[in-house]
């Protein structure tokens, strides 16, 4: 009884957010960390050609994708967006198949570089390596959304050094012109691979610029979960209003290199890197459910344990996987329907024959 | 059957397509108050409102990129560009995204869009409202492209890219929208976008040509018919995917091919065409397969004699079909 009275006045409840709703997070953040590590040894390994990946920014996704209705709703994300998908309804056998390009990857069928992400089925739009167009993208789904009165609401992510491209602009101007059912998010992280925030802005803040838009802009301190599921809870209600579009800069911590290919000891001082680890949304997260009574080390480990067989189990499928037969090359390129794709392109459509 | 102007052809298949499917809309700078600075979306804005009509910011690469949203999300945008000059910043969004979302998602997801392009240099427009773009996206897989030349191909070949489950960049002469009249049915019917059609039948040489250059060469061709030189004009409607069987065709009956086209000579898309017959109908030629082409200068430039010199006329034509023909 006095646990409880302890997590009634917790904050997660007072944002209408469940026990279950909370430690359900904490796992996906648990999760995304523990693929992300197992891509990193599969590259390490020899068997991915290339990881880029979005450790540290697992707490602004969690908590940005949280109040989305993940069947209903649209995200257009980018390479960073590992929890974010996950969130949306991707499996980590997904995103593995996709890492070690198998046919079945469903994001390209092996085509894509790793991490870029698409899925009909969650609603996840197939991404693009040029930075920054997938905001146009964003804002048209969105008005495509109000005019046909779905009641769609889009989330779209980029980083920092994304919101330097003219596309990043026009998409903003035009999203808060229409009034579009829009969240912009932006996990920055203070990097653009080495080029620091100071050589991309002269903004102290990316949340300042949405008033140059007319669009209500916030930035949130991404490694405060609930904090960046509550500012963009009120982004989400907004746009379900018909109020349009809201610009959130989520300020992440970047754990690791741009990529693969990178090293991030070369232009970031150590004691950087360091001071970031102690931000990790795993452990400020973490302490926070501790606060609250709902995890001590027990749950802990079995969560991560539960985690890691999940893990294991999504790099067999991946690794057993076929690789795709080059005789598929020179398909879809123009439309080209395939009986035994299993990934029907209209499904939502209900517009099929029309659309061919 | 009334003749009407290409410009009307176009704007006519707008408004059935409004009509008929819900889900068209038209987008660009001044498509809807205005009704296009050419005026081919007239009417649209009062008949279908500005949800549908939708006049936007100067942002060439926003109109192409959320056009691309937007035909992810069930509606079937026709992205205007108000001048091919200006479609340069939207390179990226058609080149990177609209051509590849289809074989980049392995078929998940399709970008059924058109984007509307006046291209091509008429009177007094100087560098930067004259300029033929047909080559740089011809070269893209997953575009299809098109330059109409009768106001029955415009109106038909619009409904059918509007149709299309591809994106389809769609060129429109500048200088045909008024000048260029032919039969329309009113209603509904569609050209099918590929096949290329032989517009004049001859048989000494095949002229190969498409948006104005085709009627500057079908007016050659009618003044050479005097000298009795009989030439086959071909017109390359659909220049991806492009009609091998058609242009071979001809050339496997005249045995010599000259290629027009408005565009800088050096890598346009003539030379494609110049390749294909070099290389499939070597054994039917009497001739070298030769290019009439605009000059490589970056644009054609504003005073009239400088314009005057840069233009490809029906005499120009006509001089080089006698050149080859006697060859």
């Amino acid at each position: 009884m006095s646990a409880r009275e302890v997590t009634a006045k917790a904050k997660h409840l007072e944002m209408g957010l469940s026990d279950a709703d909370v430690l359900e997070m904490y796992r996906y953040i648990v999760l995304a960390r523990a693929l992300d590590d197992r891509m990193w040894v599969l590259q390490r390994a020899g068997k991915a050609m290339f990881v880029i990946s979005g450790p540290g920014h697992e707490g602004a996704q969690v908590g940005m994708m949280w109040p989305l209705d993940r069947k209903h709703d649209w995200f257009v994300p980018f390479y960073r967006s590992v929890a974010a998908v996950l969130v949306k309804g991707m499996s980590p056998a997904e995103i593995l198949l996709s890492l070690l390009a198998k046919a079945t990857d469903p994001s390209s069928g092996g085509r894509q570089m790793p991490a870029h992400y698409g899925h009909p089925r969650y609603k996840i739009l197939s991404t693009s390596s040029p930075v920054g167009t997938q905001y146009p993208h964003a804002a048209g789904i969105a008005y495509a959304a109000k005019i046909r009165r779905t009641g769609e609401v889009v989330i779209t992510s980029i980083g920092d050094g994304g919101t330097s491209q003219g596309d990043w602009h026009e998409a903003l101007n035009f999203a808060a012109i229409h009034k579009v059912p829009c969240i912009f998010a932006v996990e920055n992280n203070r990097y653009a691979i080495s080029v620091p925030l100071n050589k991309q802005m002269a903004v102290p803040s990316i949340a300042l610029r949405a008033q140059g838009y007319g669009m209500p802009g916030s930035s949130v301190d991404g490694n405060d979960v609930l904090e960046c599921y509550r500012v963009t809870k009120e982004a989400y209600d907004r746009a379900k209003r018909g109020d349009g579009p809201t610009l959130i800069e989520f300020r992440v911590e970047r754990l690791g290199s741009h990529s693969s290919d990178d090293q991030q000891e070369r232009y970031r001082p150590k004691e950087e890197i360091e001071a970031a680890r102690q931000r990790d949304p795993i452990l400020t997260f973490g302490t926070y459910l501790r606060s609250v009574g709902l995890l001590d080390d027990a749950k802990d480990q079995q969560l991560r344990a539960e985690v890691q067989r999940e893990i294991d189990e999504a790099t067999d499928v991946a690794e057993r996987a076929p690789d795709p037969d080059p005789a598929t090359a020179a398909r879809h390129v123009y439309y080209d329907p395939d009986p035994d794709n299993p990934v029907d392109p209209v499904w939502w459509r209900g517009d099929t024959d029309r659309r061919r | 059957m009334p003749e009407i102007r290409y410009l009307d052809a176009l704007n006519q298949a707008h408004h059935e397509e409004f009509e008929r499917d819900e889900r068209v809309i038209v987008m660009g700078e001044d498509v809807g108050r205005k009704g296009g600075v050419f005026g081919v979306t007239m009417g649209l804005y009062e008949k279908f409102g500005e949800d549908r009509v939708i006049d936007t910011p100067l942002a060439e690469s926003s109109i192409v990129g959320c056009a691309i949203g937007m035909a992810a999300n069930g509606l079937l945008p026709i992205a205007e560009i108000q001048f091919a000059d200006f479609i340069h910043p939207a390179f990226d969004q058609i080149v990177s995204e609209a051509a590849r979302m289809r074989y980049r998602s392995n078929g998940a997801f399709g970008c059924p869009m058109v984007i509307r392009v006046p291209y091509g240099g008429s009177h007094g427009t100087a560098l930067y409202h004259s300029q033929s773009v047909e080559a740089f996206y011809a070269h893209v897989p997953g575009l299809k492209v098109v330059a109409p030349y009768t106001p029955y191909d415009a109106k038909g070949m619009l409904k059918e890219a509007i149709r299309d489950p591809d994106p389809v960049l769609f060129l429109e002469h500048k200088r045909m929208y008024r000048i260029v009249k032919g039969e329309v049915p009113e209603g509904d019917y569609t050209v099918p976008i590929g096949p290329a059609v032989v517009r004049r039948e001859g048989k000494d040489i095949s002229v190969f040509a498409y948006g104005w250059m085709l009627h500057e060469s079908l007016q050659a061709a009618q003044a050479l018919a005097a000298e009795g030189i009989d030439v086959e004009v071909v017109d390359v409607r659909s220049l991806r995917p492009l009609d091998k069987e058609t242009i071979l065709g001809s050339v496997a009956k005249t045995n010599k091919a000259l290629i027009v086209y408005e565009d800088n000579r050096f890598v346009g898309f003539g030379a494609e065409l110049a390749a294909l017959i070099a290389e499939e109908a070597f054994e039917d030629l009497d001739g070298p397969v030769t290019r009439l082409a605009g000059p490589d200068v970056p644009g054609i430039p504003f005073a009239k004699p400088l314009e005057q010199w840069f233009w490809i006329t029906q005499e120009k034509i006509a001089s080089a079909v006698r050149k080859l023909a006697h060859y």
